[in-house]
């Protein structure tokens, strides 16, 4: 069995909510008052839950296993007991090779040193020995692109340089096993691409993946198979991209589920190109996005709101019904309203999710939102970044010196003609 | 216990980073520095020089350089067993709360690197001491080889009292006021401003404190050139020694939850 790099096998974690005696002067009087009163114990099992049920899962080496759920799912409790920061409550563990955890990269720095001196110090607590450090001091100073300010306390540092020195102190440790929980979102842009950069690496390295991420996207890219937790308890494993749609889809249900009360719901979002439905487009492609309503109760002066928000779920393009010159509409109770908004995807590459509003136009009242509604993917051709695609093209392109230069040396500007775009 | 005392020599560089960490950020941007280091073992002479002084009126004698120089040789010890349990005892709920939720390690690092630092400042007011020792003219003898074994035992008490102090006062918070207490006041229950020789037969009540055999042996072997009461340092070193045994024992007991209890 030396190919399995991580195993968990039916961990149970137990936490207590509420308080627990913080000092002897509460614990005294409470451990002679349950002497005489039988009831306080079972208050405190009350008061206990369970934030890992029966987990099970075999991560192979050289395997990148993705985990997705909820916040509160558990999915930081998972890999706090994988490294071994708690103890499961039942079940047992094994772990293979040296493991090191990409948890809160800069936990180790101490504010009153310089750069330098925290590499050194959080490199020896996420296991380096001082010589590796020393051997790689270079690169980590470079990755981090720090270099100007490596000798000035941390403590002058912005939190974004603060997490980037951290995170590359992280990439540099060489794991056999290496956990991931959501640092690959520090940094700007170019910093965050660097990250990736690193990690595909070390996955290819050989070392064995444990990700876990609300970006569904990165998720997506790195780990072949992923396990999705709800409460808890594992929900299904398997291919990446099946869990992903059955997160997806329990999202859904979860959101009909809730919907019972209110006087109108989305009852159906779907999207489809002329095809039939669909979620993967490309760049400029339309997409049609069906929207169903059922009126529970009747309710008039209805507008729907269409939003889009990109991986962060930040939003990046919103309109209405209302605003784009419709009227709004008015619903008797059972009655199903539908209607079909069309969009140009001019969106780069990546993961948007499509999220529905339907308010009341006059007092703007939210009256259901399904947020995000669904998901879609979106592929082009060009290597431009950010969310919206504006399809560049270099139609120009030339080099020219200086009007004074040009005086003292004629003939020296080299002017290079247009350069013609190699795309169509 | 011995593979998680090979998983602690495993993470030995760890422990001297953050001992080192610990000594550079005391001494960095203090105005005072190095005079750290002297400046509490020397308001704890000059007190003991008072409180020796105020006994040598009550008695009609006069102070005895002697007198002076046991107080100084006493006070060190003191000051470093004090400044390793308040730092060891405050290092994982306090400077380190970080490390102890997030990153796995040994956590026993924490308390021991507190030794290893009050060590620090304890060998550079020990400059300061000789120094002082030698202007008294106090004379180098063979017995001084006892120094380093007395220096042993109150280390590993040290060392032991710090781990208990620090997890316990991770699962309690009141622990820390009352070991506070307790330092504060422990230095009249232990011989370093009197000797326990001046409480005739009943002295040996006060050395049932561990600690008091330790200092009363520093004292005898530096400035009396005699050996130190060696059944008396028996009891102090067996002391120490369940000590770190325990405390260890008691340390590693209580770490996994570490994590969840802070």
């Amino acid at each position: 069995m030396s190919d399995v790099a991580l195993r968990m096998e039916h961990v149970y974690k137990k936490f207590r909510k509420g308080e627990t005696f913080n000092s002897l002067r509460d614990l005294i009087p409470a451990l002679t008052g349950t002497m005489f009163r039988q009831q306080e114990l079972s208050q405190k099992d009350k008061r206990e839950f369970w934030a890992l049920r029966d987990i099970s899962f075999e991560v192979k080496r050289g395997e990148a296993l993705g985990i997705i759920g909820h916040n509160g799912a558990g999915k930081s409790t998972i890999l706090k007991i994988l490294s071994r920061i708690m103890k499961p409550t039942k079940g047992e563990l094994a772990v293979s090779g040296r493991l090191s955890a990409l948890i809160e990269v800069s936990a180790g720095f101490h504010q009153d040193l310089t750069g330098r001196e925290n590499i050194f110090l959080n490199g020896t607590i996420l296991g380096m020995t001082n010589r590796e450090i020393k051997s790689k001091l270079d690169q980590i100073i470079a990755f981090s692109g720090l270099e100007e300010f490596i000798d000035t306390p941390v403590k002058r540092y912005s939190s974004g340089m603060y997490a980037r020195l951290g995170f590359s102190v992280a990439a540099h440790v060489d794991p056999d096993v290496l956990i991931v929980d959501e640092v690959l979102s520090v940094g700007d842009y170019v910093f965050q691409q660097k990250c990736m950069e690193r990690m595909r690496e070390v996955i290819n390295g050989g070392a064995t993946v444990l990700f876990v991420s609300h970006n569904l996207k990165s998720v997506a890219e790195f780990c072949q198979r992923s396990l999705l937790l709800e409460h808890g308890e594992t929900v299904t494993i398997g291919p990446t991209h099946e869990v992903i749609s059955s997160y997806l889809n329990r999202s859904r249900s979860a959101h009909l589920k809730a919907a019972e009360s209110k006087s109108v719901v989305i009852s159906k979002v779907a999207v489809r190109n002329p095809a039939g439905e669909c979620l993967r487009f490309h760049s400029g492609e339309k997409a049609w996005i069906d929207i169903e309503l059922t009126a529970c109760k009747s309710c008039s002066k209805l507008s729907i709101s269409l939003y889009v928000t990109d991986e962060q779920y930040q939003s990046i393009f919103d309109t209405s019904t209302e605003r784009l010159g419709y009227s709004n509409f008015s619903l008797e109770a059972g009655e199903i309203f539908t209607c079909t908004f069309e969009l140009q995807l001019n969106l780069a590459n990546g993961i948007f999710h499509p999220s529905i509003l339907v308010y009341r136009y006059d007092t703007q009242t939210e009256s259901d939102r399904w947020a995000p509604a669904t998901t879609i993917y979106v592929s082009s051709d060009e290597d431009v970044r950010g969310a919206a695609h504006l399809f560049p093209k270099v139609t120009r392109q030339e080099t020219r010196a200086e009007v004074a230069n040009l005086m003292e040396m004629p003939g020296a500007a080299a002017v290079i003609p247009d350069v013609a775009p190699a795309k169509n | 216990m011995r593979e998680e005392l090979r998983e602690l020599y495993k993470y030995r560089e760890l422990l001297y980073m953050i001992a080192y960490r610990d000594i550079k950020v005391r001494y960095k941007q203090s105005i005072m520095a190095f005079m750290w280091a002297i400046l509490m073992p020397i308001l704890i002479v000059m007190s003991g020089i008072v409180v020796r002084y105020a006994y040598a009126l009550a008695a009609h004698k006069q102070l005895q350089m002697a007198d002076i120089a046991s107080v100084a040789v006493k006070s060190l010890p003191w000051a470093f067993l004090v400044s390793s349990i308040r730092f060891g005892g405050n290092s994982l709920i306090l400077s380190n709360r970080d490390l102890v939720t997030k990153i796995y390690f040994p956590k026993e690092i924490f308390p021991l690197a507190a030794v290893m630092s009050s060590l620090f400042d304890f060998v550079i007011a020990s400059g300061a001491l000789v120094v002082f020792l030698a202007a008294l003219r106090i004379h180098v003898s063979l017995s001084l080889l006892w120094v380093p074994v007395l220096l042993l035992t109150l280390i590993t008490l040290a060392s032991g009292i710090g781990m208990v102090v620090a997890a316990g006062s991770l699962f309690f918070r009141d622990v820390k006021y009352i070991v506070e207490v307790l330092l504060t006041f422990g230095i009249f229950f232990t011989p370093v401003f009197y000797d326990a020789g001046m409480f005739g037969d009943k002295g040996k009540w006060l050395l049932l404190n561990p600690v008091a055999p330790i200092l009363e042996g520093l004292s005898a072997c530096i400035t009396r050139q005699q050996r130190p009461d060696l059944p008396w340092l028996a009891y102090s070193v067996g002391f120490a020694v369940v000590s770190l045994f325990g405390g260890y024992v008691f340390f590693k007991h209580l770490e996994p939850s570490f994590a969840e209890s802070i």
